[in-house]
């Protein structure tokens, strides 16, 4: 099938895309990378009157680490060119990881960041990474700019903070300062979409004999990305081995409530979920510096 | 309308008129760079790339397959980088560069070491999925550095053949690699 007819329009700054957005009559929908937003058109799953290029605006290609370390991600940025970043792969590791899962490279030359993060699907790997980061996510409305936290910003299935009349500029990550990392994913094919997926950061104490914080966020079990506080605690003060570890498997086990879908049952996906927490907690604990 | 683009001539600019029939809504004039050749051409908002090249200018080598991202079929360079055409609008490309597969050994120009790789390697099989395979490997050879073997398989792994399994076309791009990274490690991807 092809798209339903639609204009197109390529604006040359934020206050102008904000400006079609709000054009109601037209219900103008925004264009990033349109690995995902292309295809729903083709299928005629999405009918929108206008869409709104975002990758001419000048400005939101930008990707560079503040004065504070803390990095920024533009609207634009296309998947690929942060994975290779050198700054991304050494400061956040755990970014270009999650990026690499993303299908293939022929996605990821068009695929945007924050395209991935404003679609939100529940298996996508960057909502999990962007909550195990503790991203912030900037909007551009009608009303100004707000910034909204990750644990906020991800609302439900194909659905986040960013209104219909917003867009999302930019997503911040802070400085990673030294923590350990994985991201691990079962997924049926090389390059699919995670049936489960797990990201994990952890911080070794200044003994560093023990685990001083950990995260742990789960993608393709739930409608939003999950964070388990308990599986967390049983990971927060021991030595990562293989108590905790089975400890944080449980609590994972017992935590999660994913849905059973075409792709695997429910009580798969838990079993999943607690193997590859394993796995990412072994590989983040080696990886701390 | 002339679209000899066997010989592109950067001099001529390629008028490519939208078809009488289609609905005129959207429409956008753009310029870009196909295959060496300056073309512009009034497009439709909605008309996808693979559409353009294949309908309106005739570039019938980028196969459909999917039409949802999923075959690698469609493939094209982009800028240099491989891209899905199915997932690209024709308007998007506006001051892009293109390349497909007509622009590799243009008229009676010597096949390139990818080409002259599935040949001998016997990485083409009906040939349906080999365009897009093509174009991913070009893009491979044209990097700085000899890509690693996971790097290949990634690549390779956005293409889906129906035809049989996929060592000839690995072995084919290996030995495209190992031609342009002065020998290389021959064992790279095997
Ligand atoms: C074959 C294939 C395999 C894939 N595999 C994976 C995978 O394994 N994992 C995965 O996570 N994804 C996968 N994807 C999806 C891909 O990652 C998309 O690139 C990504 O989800 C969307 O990014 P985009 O820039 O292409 O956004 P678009 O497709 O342009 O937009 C997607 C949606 O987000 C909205 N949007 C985009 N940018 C903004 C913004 N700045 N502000 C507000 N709204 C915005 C759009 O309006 C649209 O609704 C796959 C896609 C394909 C075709
Ligand atoms: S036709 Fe474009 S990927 Fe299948
Ligand atoms: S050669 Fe036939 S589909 Fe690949």
């Amino acid at each position: 099938m092809k798209p339903t007819p639609f204009d197109y329009s390529a604006p040359g700054s934020v206050g102008e895309v904000l400006a079609l957005l709000a054009d109601e009559e037209r219900e103008a929908k925004v264009l990033a990378g349109g690995q995902s937003l292309i295809p729903m058109l083709s299928m005629r799953l999405a009918r929108p009157g206008l869409l709104v290029d975002i990758t001419r605006v000048p400005g939101l290609d930008r990707l560079y680490a503040d004065a504070s370390g803390a990095l920024h991600i533009g609207a634009a940025v296309r998947q690929s060119r942060a994975a290779d970043d050198p700054a991304v792969r050494d400061g956040w590791p755990l970014l270009a990881a999650a990026i690499r899962r993303i299908g293939h490279p022929q996605i990821r030359h068009r695929g945007t960041v924050c395209g991935s993060l404003a679609h939100h699907d529940p298996a996508a790997e960057l909502p999990a990474a962007a909550l195990a980061l503790d991203a912030r996510f900037v909007i551009a409305g009608p009303g100004g700019t707000r910034t909204v936290g990750a644990a906020d910003f991800f609302v439900a299935t194909f659905q986040t903070a960013v209104a219909p009349d917003e867009l999302l500029t930019e997503v911040v990550l802070p400085p990673r300062a030294g923590d350990g990392w994985a991201f691990e994913e079962l997924a049926r094919r090389h390059g699919d979409f995670a049936t489960l997926g797990v990201a994990v950061t952890l911080r070794r104490a200044p003994d560093r004999r023990t685990v001083a914080a950990a995260r742990a966020v789960f993608c393709g079990a739930g409608p939003v990305p999950v964070r388990l506080p308990a599986v967390e605690e049983a990971l927060t003060g021991t030595d990562a081995g293989a108590a905790a570890l089975d400890a944080a498997a449980s609590a994972a086990l017992a935590g999660l409530t994913p849905a059973d879908d075409v792709h695997a049952t429910a009580a798969y996906r838990r079993e999943a979920a607690a193997h590859l927490l394993v796995r990412a907690c072994t590989l983040a604990w080696e990886r701390c510096s | 309308m002339t679209t000899d683009l066997a010989t592109p001539d950067p001099a001529t600019a390629i008028h490519a008129a939208p078809p009488p029939l289609a609905e005129p809504s959207g429409w956008h004039e753009i310029r870009l760079t196909v295959n060496g050749a300056p073309v512009t051409a009034q497009v439709e908002s909605r008309l996808l790339l693979s559409d353009f090249l294949r309908d309106r200018l005739r570039l019938t080598g980028t196969h459909v397959g999917c039409e949802h991202g999923v075959c690698g079929a469609c493939t094209v360079l982009v800028d240099g980088e491989p891209a899905r055409s199915c997932l690209t609008l024709a308007v998007q490309c506006a001051g892009a560069e293109l390349r497909t597969v007509e622009g590799l050994a243009p008229g009676d120009a010597p096949l390139t070491p990818v080409q002259r790789a599935f040949h001998e390697c016997h990485g083409m099989q009906c040939g349906f999925c080999t365009p897009g395979f093509v174009m991913t490997a070009t893009a491979l050879t044209e990097q700085p550095r000899r890509p690693d073997a996971a790097d290949v398989a990634d690549a390779l792994s956005g293409h889906l053949c129906r035809c049989t399994g996929y060592r000839n076309i690995r072995r084919a791009v290996c030995q495209a690699l190992d031609e342009r990274f002065d020998g290389g490690d021959a064992e790279q991807g095997e």
